[in-house]
């Protein structure tokens, strides 16, 4: 295999806020027993931006330490996609700033993109078709979310803020893309209309016809069309609404939890949507050895899978310790409560 | 420079004047002018007006066409802006239309209206028009916020301490309390001062200068024609002015205010004066810190020891030099643009005897310090009864 | 606060792209294209590293439109270490972190918004350097 042979990952990029609220605080207000919904979500607290962070600036970060990691020239970027939920103008995109903020402007493509919490790796998948065309030489997918749940609504115990960047490129690959592929149908899980503050979803409805559908079938097409099995993949990552889900589905499809765990950042920072399965991906990659493989699977609501299968090369090592690795950005914390959490999430007006 | 003398002068009261417009205040400032020099106003050739931000607190531009012809003056007229400069600026400006002969007779006019606008992050932001407006305004900056940048390197670099910026303030008060014009008129003491609120640490709301409504009116002649008009003119003998950078961060120092030094260079040597022959000075004491560099860069002490100075009580009334006999900005008040000429007041009545309970004894020569920005401008005169 | 006006300054904002003078190694921030010290003209541009120290410090409770919503804020000087000083906000601290000289960073962040509906401007700010491992012994 020579080096221009593959395509894959060349560098990347995670960026979580340092606020974090604990779910019994949460349930504490809402007169919930905090211990249960803990337990029940395998979720224990989530991040929150500082008031001064929103998607773009959280975008702009993770894509510093990506393009750090891979020691790339900004000029060789001619495509940033940015996918989120949560992109602070419903008109003017993030991805100009964020290819501005990282001197990628002028010349390169530029957009948002938005499906619910796969549109991160939606933009993987648009990376990776351009760089393997020889259309770019080197495309940035963002995954970023600084999202919101209603007051009370089950959601507010893990929607949370982070973001990862992901250089997809040809040269010094770290993690080759082997093979991707999506699963996509019309399921309305999970909304959010127009000038909507926050999203509506359709409950358990967003179980089993939805995430575990999705991210089930995508899994098996995928494997199938590789002829791999569980046995053939180290890790495995899945898009994380908690714990419960993905912890679940690797059951399902027969893989040991040990293979799911390491990836599993939802417990400690919550479900960080466009991010949450890139965050996972971001985790296992920071402690993962050459020509291991892994499988990862998102998933966003409306609803749709994207799979892929990355095998790393020795490549990898020679970035590591560059930047911030993402259990760093999980150490480094400060708790609110739910008042200080109203306030950074803008809950208050003040204007 | 041919030399000019102060023959008339008139002010408002300093306070929170609600009821009383921007061309009430300049008419009642020129009205006692005109009527201290006794003078016709067609004898008037020009009319300077200082103000720093009638467009933004009164949404009035073009304010000298308002001001002269308001009070009956139809000399031409033109308004000089420099930040809290504006006043000290405006003067200079007359002082060199005569100079150049343009006028014989000048009028001066100092003027903020500020409590027109009512909201404190308004009113905060129209003074932060003063300092860089894309690089420190736009990123967050405020006018208490640079003073404390200035302060807090001045602690550091000196290890000057909070009691000694808290004595300016205490001893300004003490000042103002016998300034029946001043916005303030009361004795405060260490405490009141190091427990006020906090406005940017660590400067705290009795480090700051008040929002102040205000105007104050000079009359300038050349010195041939000033016994026309009284009996006791007071004389420039020297002025000076100094600019910096506008950006604090963009200066040589944090702690010393180069427009100061260069302004007093200038104006000492027009007057033929080192620092020591100067009996008392109105200083700009926008914030504590300010009178404390600014005793350090006209050289009335160590440099770092401005505090020290002034805890000291070498700055007080009567002691080693009066230090704002008025109750400076902090106890007077400070309407912004109208400052450098309620200095120049407060010099003529000091000079001419005339300054009551708060009266300093030695009065041969007496300086206004009357500072822009951040330290941006600054302009310095020098003032005697001789000619 | 005036798109054109933050547009034209993007770069510096957003990236702290200033200018050094090839001549005699000065370097500006914000960029300019005539040297201050030698005359220089056709300064070209130089990105900062995005490195320096506290030069002075401020925690500011009363602040101007548009930035209330953080009380206290902490405001500093950060001396570059190409040189230039900047006025900046420092991020990631709490009142009691900040000390003169301590190392800083760059940081990506919103300096403010018109309202609800008008435009936000990005930029630079300030926070500890090696963040957020800037509490690890090393």
């Amino acid at each position: 295999m020579t080096k221009k042979d593959k395509t894959g990952i060349i560098g990347y990029g995670v960026y979580i806020p340092r606020f974090r609220i604990k779910v019994e605080e949460i349930a504490r207000i809402w007169g919930q027993p905090g211990e249960a919904v803990k337990k029940g979500l395998g979720v224990l607290e989530k991040s929150i931006p500082d008031m001064d962070e929103d998607t773009i600036t959280i975008s702009v970060e993770a894509s510093r330490n990506a393009i750090k990691m891979a020691n790339t020239n900004p000029d060789d970027i001619e495509a940033v996609y940015v996918g989120s939920e949560s992109h602070p103008y419903a008109v003017k995109p993030t991805a100009t700033i964020v290819a501005e903020a990282n001197r990628i402007t002028p010349v390169t493509t530029a957009a948002d993109l938005e499906f619910a919490c796969k549109a991160g790796t939606a933009g993987i998948q648009m990376c990776l078709g351009m760089v393997k065309s020889n259309q770019i030489k080197v495309g940035l997918a963002i995954g970023a979310d600084c999202s919101q749940g209603r007051p009370s609504d089950a959601l507010e115990y893990t929607a949370s803020a982070g973001a990862c960047a992901l250089l997809i490129g040809n040269e010094n690959v770290i993690a080759t893309i082997d093979h991707t592929e999506s699963y996509t149908t019309d399921t309305p899980d999970f909304w959010r209309r127009e000038g909507a503050t926050y999203p509506s979803h359709g409950g358990r409805f967003t179980g089993e016809p939805a995430y575990f559908r999705h991210v089930i079938s995508a899994a098996k097409s995928i494997m199938k069309h590789t002829n791999t099995s569980p046995d053939d993949f180290d890790y495995v990552v899945f898009h994380e609404p908690n714990s419960k889900f993905p912890l679940a589905t690797a059951k399902m499809l027969g893989f040991p939890k040990e293979k799911v765990e390491p990836s599993l950042t939802v417990k400690y920072i919550g479900n960080t949507y466009s991010a949450s399965s890139m965050i996972g991906l971001a985790a296992v990659l920071d402690i993962i050895k050459p020509d291991d493989r892994i499988l990862m699977v998102s998933y966003g609501s409306g609803s749709g899978s994207d799979a892929f299968i990355f095998t790393i090369t020795d490549e990898i090592e020679k970035h590591r310790g560059l930047v911030p690795t993402v259990q760093n950005y999980l150490d480094h914390k400060q708790y609110l409560d739910y008042a200080f959490y109203t306030k950074h999430r803008g809950k208050i007006k003040i204007h | 420079m041919k030399e000019i003398a102060v023959v008339g002068v008139g002010n408002t009261k300093i306070g929170e004047w609600y009821d009383i417009s921007l061309r009430e205040l300049t008419d009642e400032a020129i009205s006692k002018a005109i009527q201290s020099a006794n003078i016709d106003p067609k004898e008037i050739g020009g009319t300077f007006v200082g103000s720093m931000s009638s467009g933004i607190f009164n949404q009035q531009e073009h304010l000298a066409a308002l001001v002269g012809p308001h009070s009956g003056i139809n000399a031409p007229a033109v308004r000089v802006e420099n930040a809290c400069a504006s006043g000290g600026s405006a003067l200079r400006v007359a002082m060199m239309a005569i100079n150049a002969g343009f006028y014989d007779t000048a009028l001066v006019v100092g003027v903020e209206k500020m409590t027109d606008l009512i909201d404190i992050g308004d009113v905060t932001t129209a003074l932060g028009t003063a300092a860089d407006g894309e690089w420190e305004l736009g990123v967050g900056a405020t006018f208490p916020a640079l003073y404390a940048l200035i302060m807090r390197a001045h602690m550091h670099k000196y290890g000057s301490t909070l009691e000694e910026f808290a004595s300016v303030s205490v001893k300004n008060h003490k000042n103002g309390s016998l300034n029946p014009d001043a916005q303030f008129r009361k004795v405060v003491t260490m405490e009141t001062v190091m427990n006020s609120r906090m406005i940017a640490e660590p400067v705290r709301l009795f480090d700051c200068s008040p929002v102040s409504d205000g105007a104050a009116a000079v009359i300038l002649t050349a010195k041939d024609g000033a016994k026309k008009y009284t009996d006791d003119p007071i004389y420039i003998k020297g002025s000076g002015a100094g600019t910096d950078h506008i950006a604090l961060h963009m200066r040589e120092s944090l702690t010393s205010m180069q427009a100061t030094k260069r302004a007093a260079e200038t104006a000492f040597k027009m007057a033929k004066i080192t620092p020591k022959d100067i009996d008392f000075i109105e200083v700009h004491d926008c914030f504590t810190v300010a009178e404390v560099i600014t005793l350090e860069d006209l050289g009335f002490c160590k440099v770092g020891k401005g505090g020290k100075f002034s805890l000291d009580g070498e700055t007080a009334l009567n002691s080693t030099i009066s230090v704002n006999p008025s109750g400076g900005l902090k106890s007077k008040g400070h309407p912004v643009g109208a400052t450098g000429i309620y200095q120049v007041i407060e010099i003529f009545h000091q000079l001419r005897n005339e300054a009551g309970k708060r009266q300093v004894s030695k009065n041969d020569i007496g300086v206004t310090q009357n500072i822009g920005g951040s330290g941006a401008s600054c302009v310095i005169n020098v003032f005697s009864r001789g000619a | 606060m005036s798109v054109p006006r933050t547009w034209r300054n993007r770069r510096a904002l957003y990236s702290l792209e200033g200018s050094k003078c090839q001549k005699c190694g000065k370097y500006y921030f914000p960029g300019r294209t005539r040297c201050l010290d030698c005359n220089t003209s056709g300064l070209e541009n130089h990105n900062f590293s995005g490195t320096g120290k506290v030069a002075t410090y401020s925690w500011v409770y009363t602040p101007p439109k548009g930035f209330n919503n953080r009380i206290p804020y902490c405001l500093a000087i950060v001396e570059l270490d190409e040189g230039p000083k900047l006025t900046t906000q420092l991020v990631a601290v709490e009142e009691g972190d900040v000390e003169i000289g301590m190392p800083v960073e760059f940081s990506f962040r919103k300096i403010s918004s018109e309202g609800d509906e008008g435009v936000i401007t990005y930029g630079f700010k300030f926070r500890p350097k090696n963040y957020p491992n800037h509490l690890k012994k090393k």
